[in-house]
């Protein structure tokens, strides 16, 4: 009897050690890629950071620390005017994507009208053409209506490229949208325009805010499309960036880049609050 | 001038392209009453439902809440609030933001809508859920929180589409009695839709029973079991057999009818006439099956049939015999308590089957 049951309590602890070792080997390789990974990402941003606070005043090798890069970059008016600029495009043009891609989603989805798939892929198009490709057109389009390059024409080619992608998300959010507690708030008394502030638009929030978050992240970034239709005097920060770098890796650009990192992690950090205060929904 | 209905469906017709989803419906119904639209999905009941709330116009028709017509009144104008079968809570509200949304739509004041709100929640008895939000809560929970946020606004009439649908078995029983309950307290109209004829015989006062857009028949439950006006009905309403038939003789309140050469008389249906052919419709449980030894077979509707399955269901015996080249239920209540395996018919044997010319329908082929 006792050794009935001693062969039938080892013969599951074999088994299960086996699949232990078998696990922690996976476990082992999946780590391994991870970290590989995430260094490949992030350990060129880290250098760039260390490089900001780097003496030499150009190239690869560090010389000693200081903040001096960073006085110069706040001191440097091209550069801050180019940071203004760059914050001004991205939050204008962000603010009429949202609204216009947010109406679009709505309209394409909730209305069917004739050659809805093409209008619909129509709306993708500007996501995937190059954006060389829309620079040119832009650029010539203005030309054509004999629009002189400079804060409007920057302003509009940025709404151009950011509706589409605050449209995609919206009407992404938009695809499981119960319409039922539509009509749940006109059943309970509300009208329209109640029903779109108070339930609609609220439940749509998730996809409004990354949608817009994506705009200004894209805004900021953009160098190409900028570059074409911008006007003298009308630099945005990648504009101004680019330049400068053609001569040399100068530290204050470094500055600048680290910068611009810390405001886009502060971007992520905050649609990452929006969307926990979101989630309980 | 105060109408004699609560609501009432005048010839409405609605067309979604082609289709004619209600096709020529007229209903009234009563105020303080429990209705139920009946039917199978498809059969246009909750098109009917939605015109009355206003989601939907009817091509052609009338709808009237109390007389007035609804005409285009859009559906946050009318005194009319629905249950939805998916709840349709708004989920970026807590339940008392879900209950009191009707009544701050209305402009009522903050200490009435706190009143109001804690009253419907008691109503379905969930007081202490007020803060919580609906992905919280289990589906019988939700549903009580959809009945109060439509209940707050003292509607003249609650619609209810399916509202059971979702819920498991025991708790949809539980559910059916509280409504019952809560709509006789409250004396307010129901208009309920369902696909379910069980609950729908339970819970109503009326029942309009609905296939393909047209409402067959309204009555009580018991009009509707035992006075079907047509073979959709007794055939969608509990269990029934249909004998093909022609009509040979029609007298008073009754009609015989040729059955693979038995006459077998039933009670005279809407729109039957001497020499169509018919459907003699006969309820299982409206049968008995006897001895051959102890039978009249000269009797009404009484004639020898072959037992061709027999199975013991405890409340019943249910007998499936042939009757002149006719399959037929017959459900046997089992009114005599004995362990012999041989008291009743096997299989094989032969008896004598009848039945009253009042428990059979004569209905129009």
């Amino acid at each position: 009897m006792a050794q009935l049951v001693s062969a039938s309590s080892s013969a599951p602890a074999n088994v299960a050690g086996e699949s232990r070792a078998r696990v922690s080997a996976g476990r082992l390789v999946l780590t391994t890629i991870t970290a590989a990974t995430f260094a490949f990402l992030y350990v060129p941003i880290f250098v760039l950071i260390i490089f900001s606070f780097n003496q030499a005043k150009s190239g690869a090798t560090w010389t000693g620390f200081t903040t001096e890069w960073y006085a110069k970059m706040f001191a440097n008016e091209d550069l801050i005017e180019a940071a203004l600029n760059s914050l001004l495009v991205g939050t204008i043009s962000t603010l009429v994507a949202v609204v216009l891609g947010t109406l679009l989603a709505l309209a394409m989805e909730r209305y069917s009208f004739k050659g809805k798939a093409f209008w619909d892929g129509l709306l993708y198009m500007p996501v995937i053409i190059p954006e060389i490709v829309a620079g040119v057109s832009l650029l010539l389009f203005f030309a054509f209506i004999g629009l002189e390059r400079g804060f409007p024409t920057l302003l509009a080619a940025h709404v151009a490229f950011t509706t589409p992608f605050v449209y995609l998300t919206v009407r992404a959010r938009l695809a499981d949208f119960d319409r039922s507690v539509e009509e749940a708030a006109m059943d309970l008394g509300a009208d329209e325009w109640h029903t779109f502030w108070r339930i609609t638009l609220p439940l749509l929030m998730p996809g409004v805010v990354s949608g817009a978050l994506l705009a200004f992240t894209l805004s900021m970034d953009d160098f190409i499309i900028s570059n074409f239709v911008k006007g003298v005097g009308w630099n945005t920060l990648p504009v101004y960036v680019w330049p400068q770098l053609k001569r040399a890796v100068s530290p204050e650009i470094n500055a600048a880049s680290t910068m611009l990192l810390l405001f886009s992690i502060f971007i992520v950090v905050l649609s990452l609050v929006l969307q926990r205060r979101q989630s309980r929904i | 001038m105060k109408s004699d209905f609560a609501i009432e469906l005048v010839d409405v017709v609605k067309r979604f392209g082609t289709v004619a989803a209600v096709d020529h419906v007229s209903m009234q119904i009563r105020p303080r009453e429990f209705f139920a639209l009946l039917g199978p999905s498809g059969c246009g009941k909750t098109t009917c439902l939605r015109m009355i709330a206003g989601f939907e116009q009817p091509s052609s028709g009338q709808l009237l809440l109390q007389g007035k017509p609804l005409g285009d009144i859009p559906a946050f104008k009318r005194n009319v609030n629905t249950v939805f079968q998916s709840y349709a809570l708004f989920p970026h509200m807590t339940v008392a933001q879900n209950v009191a949304f009707g009544l701050e739509m209305k402009g009522v004041g903050r200490d009435e809508i706190r009143r109001r709100v804690a009253d419907a929640l008691d109503l379905v008895r969930l007081p202490q859920m007020a803060d919580r939000y609906p992905k919280q809560m289990s589906g019988g929970q939700q549903q009580r929180v959809a009945l109060a946020r439509a209940l707050v606004n003292k509607p003249e009439v609650l619609l209810l589409d399916e509202p059971l649908g979702a819920l498991d078995y025991k708790l949809r029983k539980e559910m059916q009695i509280e409504l019952k309950q809560m709509q006789q307290q409250l004396g307010i109209t129901f208009i309920f839709v369902t696909h379910d004829q069980e609950e729908a015989l339970t819970m109503s006062d009326r029942i309009c029973v609905m296939s393909t857009g047209h409402a067959l028949q309204v009555g009580t439950p018991l009009e509707i079991y035992e006075r079907p006006n047509c073979k959709f009905v007794a055939d969608f309403i509990g269990e029934t057999n249909f004998l093909p038939g022609v009509v040979t003789e029609i007298s008073g309140e009754y009609a015989t009818v040729n059955v693979a050469d038995m006459s077998l008389v039933g009670r005279l249906g809407e729109g039957v006439t001497l020499g169509a052919s018919a459907w003699l419709s006969v309820r299982p449980e409206k049968m008995q099956l006897v001895d051959e030894a102890r039978a009249n077979p000269s009797a009404l509707n009484t004639n020898s049939v072959t037992i061709d399955s027999v199975a013991y269901v405890g409340s019943d015996t249910r007998v499936v015999v042939h009757l002149g080249g006719q399959r037929l239920d017959v459900w046997d209540e089992n009114n005599i308590s004995t362990l012999d395996p041989n008291f009743y018919f096997r299989a094989g044997e032969r008896a004598s089957l009848s039945f009253p010319a009042d428990n059979a329908l004569v209905l129009v082929k």
